[in-house]
């Protein structure tokens, strides 16, 4: 065995190797999406996703190999959603303004959500597993999950339609906004996080405060939504 | 920054206890978040060093996401097979929630 085969076969093993490129491609990624004046299609994560599903391929490394060292990054979720307690905390005085409206078009974008994503696959043939799979992918990943696996759809596929939804609403999202007029950073960033979770918030806290604190709010309040209103609808519709 | 942390960990902690002993679908970090909320409302402010910390940690939220992100790879056949009816749905499903969410607010708003 060469030396730079063996140096290979240690690295790969480590946690760190992966972590490593976890953190050094977003940093890249980042970078890149500065530099091109946060232009949306660049979105970071994204580029970090393409370029490292690339490496894992090309080096022929399992993605549980690569999530031993990931994880340490991925772990991180859990406080960070913690903490958009504090930006929601300094927008306490406007929420409370637009408690009302907040929560109609919460109710209003959470079953539209739900309701469009099943009927496009119904009326496209999808499976029945496939349509459970897709009814909560507005929800962040956690959640989504459970929904899906409590009535038979598959967990995983959910999470890929999550992150892929999250990625879609990163990169299209405010070209959307933008286009429907919405000037308001409250009402941008609440649609960012009904329609695209954690990943949509994301986009948001790059935008402004303001417009993450409501993005990180909504992403709460549709992900509770979400776990109640998938088994109700699901059970209306007979699926 | 240290005692930050710590606080932002032990209300996750706090958030998966109530979410498993009350058997709640929410997960642990969303009570979380929802906990400390309540108790900056109570204080009536909140401390410098934990709001730095928090926007450190919110700037990069999109580095987080990579790892679960990369999990596609495991998923290529699947999305193979229905790729079409996928794509359309999460496409339209999107721009419909994102119309019914901000007009909505738009509209109850006045702005």
């Amino acid at each position: 065995m060469g030396s730079l085969t063996r140096l290979w076969v240690y690295l790969a093993q480590t946690p760190l190797l992966w972590l490593t490129v976890t953190v050094a491609v977003y940093a890249a990624a980042h970078w890149l999406h500065q530099r091109a004046h946060a232009r949306a299609i660049l979105n970071p994560v994204l580029i970090a996703v393409a370029v490292i599903v690339a490496i894992l391929l090309l080096t022929g490394t399992s993605y549980e190999t690569y999530f031993d060292g990931a994880q340490f990054a991925h772990f991180l979720l859990g406080p960070a959603t913690v903490a958009l307690a504090v930006p929601l905390y300094a927008q306490l005085g406007k929420l409370r303004r637009l408690a009302v409206p907040v929560g109609v078009s919460l109710l209003a974008g959470s079953i539209t959500a739900i309701v469009s994503a099943g009927a496009i696959c119904w009326a496209l043939g999808a499976s029945r597993q496939t349509i459970l799979s897709i009814l909560p992918k507005s929800a962040t990943t956690p959640i989504a999950m459970g929904v899906s696996e409590g009535l038979g759809g598959l967990p995983s596929l959910t999470a890929v339609l999550v992150i892929l939804t999250g990625i879609l609403g990163a990169v299209a999202g405010t070209a959307v906004l933008d286009a429907l007029r919405v000037r308001d950073e409250a009402a941008r960033g609440f649609a960012l996080g009904v329609a695209a979770h954690g990943i949509g918030t994301a986009r948001a806290f790059q935008v402004s405060e303001e417009t993450g604190a409501f993005a990180g709010l909504a992403m709460g309040l549709n992900g509770a939504l979400t776990a109640v209103l998938v088994p109700f609808l699901a059970g209306l519709f007979g699926l | 920054m240290l005692a930050s942390l710590a606080l932002l960990l032990g209300y996750q902690l706090v958030g998966e206890v109530v979410a498993r002993a009350l058997n709640l679908p929410i997960p642990g970090p969303v009570i979380g978040m929802l906990l400390l909320l309540l108790t900056l409302i109570i204080r009536g402010q909140a401390p410098e060093p934990l709001k730095r910390l928090s926007h450190e940690l919110l700037q990069h939220l999109a580095l987080l996401f990579v790892p679960a992100g990369v999990g596609i790879i495991a998923h290529f056949q699947l999305l193979q097979a229905e790729w079409v009816s996928l794509t359309l749905a999460l496409v339209i499903s999107l721009i419909l929630t994102l119309a019914v969410t901000a007009l909505s607010m738009k509209a109850l708003t006045g702005r």
